[in-house]
Formats: structure tokens, C-alpha cells, sequence
């Protein structure tokens, strides 16, 4: 991986998205820095997962630019995507596999070699203790997203992109991801979700953006 | 790269196992096409051998379509396919596993069964091992054909006729090969010259069809 000739951070320069006929957004000018997380809030329909899908670079921008540590992300996609983790709407895990198996293939598909003990530990924190091999079909929508959320802790990537992190959680899960953001911030990490209910983390600024 | 790749072989290969009824769906459909033909047809007939050649390969080709279907639709729906498209290595190198899975797990069984059906129809020696060979040439290029039709109308809900439009013409020249050097097989006649152009369309279809795959995926996942 190459170092970053510039401090981390992700930005954009009048970013412009388009779907079917619908300007969903233009003129967006914003930046994240390490450690800072921006929260984007809107309406349904604004453009809110268009936005982190284009920052991902899964959605093409009409205009505008989007700079990872002062460098195009589309110059060169794979140390970007090296160092990003996006959980979307869909969480992303196979119903067939269980919790265990889904985050060993994730993970391996990322080019990372995991131990069963960071992966036992990473499902404890997550709160999935005593589901590690229950097949996903017989989880719950939160339990699902936990195992989702779970590949962040293993990922261990600068960038979190979150779509709706908070939905089907649990008071408890909505705490353990809480801190498992704040820590992920505390490390110097960036995060740029969507939510319709507040976040609120401890010894955090917290960034809105809003989208019309 | 390559660990990743394997993990993904290994990942799609226990997926299709964990559904053996997509697994031998177009196998059995394969089976009952070919072994319902004869009995159609006067068991002493002397067209048999023709047909048969014919018969074989155009159910290997719907199989193998048939089969297609769920190439990526069950990753796009969810959710996996997003991940896979985010993920550090070269989509097309990724995509090309997926179809060498869907090869694995219906060419080959069709490569296999070939000759049991082969003897079904009164082909001669000569002539099955001429439609093995081309079945094994052959059946790749399907699944790799077949995989660029899945990856444009994996986004809509209902892609399935509008593959079988967009790819069966696509198969016509493997066919036409296939079932063609069988038959000449059968006559005793040389078949190297159609059995190098299926190589080659092999050939062709190996290093095309990865990158056009890729492609209509990043189409299909905006």
C-alpha cells in the first residue's frame, strides 16, 4: 500500500448526481477529516444512499470530484477500496453461511488472513456470542446487521461508510456500535453514515450534513 | 490476489452445495430432455445416431442457460455483490471464478454424462469421444457467454427471457461446431478444423468475455 502523500481525509468538489432525469444533488462541497464523522441527513428520497454509494465509487458522479487524501478515488480504485468499509442496505452476509463463515470469507476476500480467535472476539463484541455457527436464515434483522457490523472491527480500514447503520438494532446493539464508532474515531478514523435518529457519541463533534 | 481468488472458489462452491436442488435442477433437466428423445423416435431408426448429436447439444445449451440465472442474482440481492465490486482486486479476475464455479458445477456433470446418453442414441465410439471433446471445449464458452447476458439484467426483476435473447445467438456458432464435428465424428470424417475453432472461440471467449462481465456489472450495481 502506498503512504498518502496528503493528511486522510475525503472530500468532495462540486459533486453533482443524477438519477433517471432527477438531479439528486449538486454543488456538494465537503470534507472529513481524520477522526471527524460526518452525519448526512435528509428526506427519503434525497439522494441520501446515491451519495455514499458514489463516495464508494460503486455510483458514477455526473460532475464533480471526489478526492481520497488529495487523490481522485477513481485514479486508483484499489488502494482506495483497500482501505474502505461500506455496509449498505443490504447487509451484505450469505443467509446460507453462518455468522463465522460469512466474516472468514469476507475477510479473505479482502486479502486478510484472520485468526479464529479475532474472529470468535470480534462476534463477542458485537454481541453475537453463542450464534457463531447458526446459520444467518435463522437470525434476526438485527442480529444480520450485527454481523455485518462486525466486518468493521475486522476490516481495520481508515473509512467507514454507513448506510442506516442504526436500523434493527437493539438499545444495546445501538450502544456497542456507538462505541465502536467513537473508538474507530479515536483511532483516527473517518466515518461518513446516514441516520434518521441522532447520533450521539461522547467526546465527539459530530458534522450534519443536509441534504434537500 | 490469488488467496482471494481461491477464497471466493471456495466460498461459491460451498454455496451451490448448500443448495443441492439448484445444483441438480439442470442436470435432471438435462437427463430428461436427452433420455426422452429416443423414445420418441423408432428405437432402429437410422437418424438416431444424427439426432442425437443435435439432441445432446441443445440440451447441454438450455441447461447450461437455465442454470445461469441465479449466477449473480443472489449476491445482488443480498448485497454481497456490492461488497465483491468494492473489494481491492480487478472485478473481471473476481467475475471469472464465479463463472469457473457455474462450470464446475453443471459442464462438467453435462461433460460427464454425455457419453451414457451418447449410447442412449446409438452413437458411435468415434463420435462420443468427439462430443466430449467438444463439450468440454464448448460448455466454458456458455457459462462465459451466458454470464455477460446474466451480469446486464441481473438488476431487473424479470431477466430471464430477455438472457435467453440476448445470449442464444451468442451460442449458435458453438453449436453449429459442436454438434456438427459429432456427427462427422460418427462418419469417420477428420473434425480437427471445427475442434480448433471451438479452441479458439474458447480462447477468445476466456479473455473477452471477463472484462465485458465486469462491465455490465458496474452497470448493474449503479
Amino acid at each position: 500500500m502506498s503512504t498518502p502523500a496528503s493528511p486522510t481525509s475525503l472530500e468532495t468538489l462540486n459533486l453533482r448526481c443524477e438519477r433517471g432525469d432527477r438531479t439528486l444533488f449538486e454543488g456538494l462541497n465537503f470534507q472529513v477529516a481524520a477522526g471527524q464523522l460526518l452525519q448526512i441527513e435528509g428526506a427519503n428520497g434525497s439522494g441520501k444512499t446515491t451519495l455514499l454509494r458514489t463516495l464508494c465509487g460503486l455510483f458514477e458522479s455526473t460532475a464533480g470530484n471526489i478526492n481520497w487524501c488529495g487523490q481522485s478515488i477513481h485514479a486508483d480504485p484499489a488502494s482506495y477500496h483497500a482501505q474502505l468499509s461500506y455496509i449498505g442496505h443490504l447487509p451484505g452476509i450469505k443467509l446460507e453461511l453462518s455468522p463465522r463463515e460469512n466474516l472468514a470469507f469476507s475477510q479473505g476476500l479482502r486479502g486478510q488472513s484472520i485468526s479464529q480467535n479475532d474472529l470468535l472476539n470480534a462476534l463477542d463484541a458485537i454481541g453475537l456470542y453463542g450464534f457463531e455457527d447458526t446459520p444467518c436464515r435463522h437470525l434476526s434483522a438485527g442480529q444480520r446487521r450485527r454481523v455485518a457490523l462486525a466486518r468493521l472491527i475486522l476490516d481495520k480500514s481508515q473509512l467507514w461508510i454507513l448506510d442506516e447503520p442504526f436500523t434493527a438494532l437493539d438499545r444495546a446493539g445501538n450502544q456497542r456500535l456507538s462505541e465502536l464508532l467513537a473508538a474507530h474515531l479515536l483511532q483516527g478514523g473517518l466515518v461518513v453514515l446516514t441516520s434518521h435518529q441522532p447520533v450521539i457519541l461522547q467526546d465527539v463533534a459530530i458534522n450534519r450534513l443536509a441534504l434537500e | 490476489m490469488r488467496h482471494a481468488l481461491l477464497i471466493l472458489l471456495k466460498r461459491d462452491l460451498l454455496l451451490a452445495f448448500r443448495h443441492p436442488n439448484d445444483l441438480v435442477n439442470p442436470l435432471i433437466f438435462f437427463l430428461i430432455v436427452v433420455s426422452l428423445f429416443p423414445m420418441g423416435l423408432k428405437p432402429d431408426s437410422q437418424f438416431l445416431p444424427m439426432m442425437g448429436s443435435a439432441v445432446i447439444w441443445v440440451a447441454a445449451l438450455l441447461a447450461s442457460m437455465l442454470s445461469l440465472d441465479n449466477l449473480f442474482r443472489s449476491d445482488m440481492e443480498d448485497g454481497t455483490l456490492e461488497q465483491i465490486g468494492l473489494l481491492p482486486w480487478p472485478l473481471s479476475a473476481l467475475v471469472t471464478i464465479k463463472v469457473l464455479v457455474h462450470w464446475l458445477v453443471t459442464g462438467i456433470p453435462i461433460v460427464i454424462m454425455a457419453p451414457l446418453l451418447g449410447m442412449m442414441f446409438n452413437i458411435p465410439p468415434e463420435g462420443i469421444r468427439a462430443l466430449m471433446l467438444t463439450l468440454l471445449l464448448g460448455t466454458p464458452v456458455l457459462s462465459l457467454i451466458g454470464a455477460i447476458g446474466v451480469a446486464l439484467t441481473v438488476s431487473l426483476r424479470r431477466g430471464g427471457v430477455l438472457v435467453s435473447l440476448l445470449v442464444l445467438p451468442l451460442y449458435i456458432p458453438v453449436l453449429i461446431f459442436g454438434a456438427g464435428s459429432v456427427w462427422d465424428a460418427s462418419l469417420g470424417l477428420a473434425i480437427r478444423g471445427p475442434v480448433l475453432f471451438m479452441g479458439a472461440i474458447l480462447v477468445l471467449a476466456l479473455t473477452l468475455a471477463p472484462l465485458a462481465i465486469a462491465g455490465a456489472l458496474r452497470i448493474s450495481l449503479e
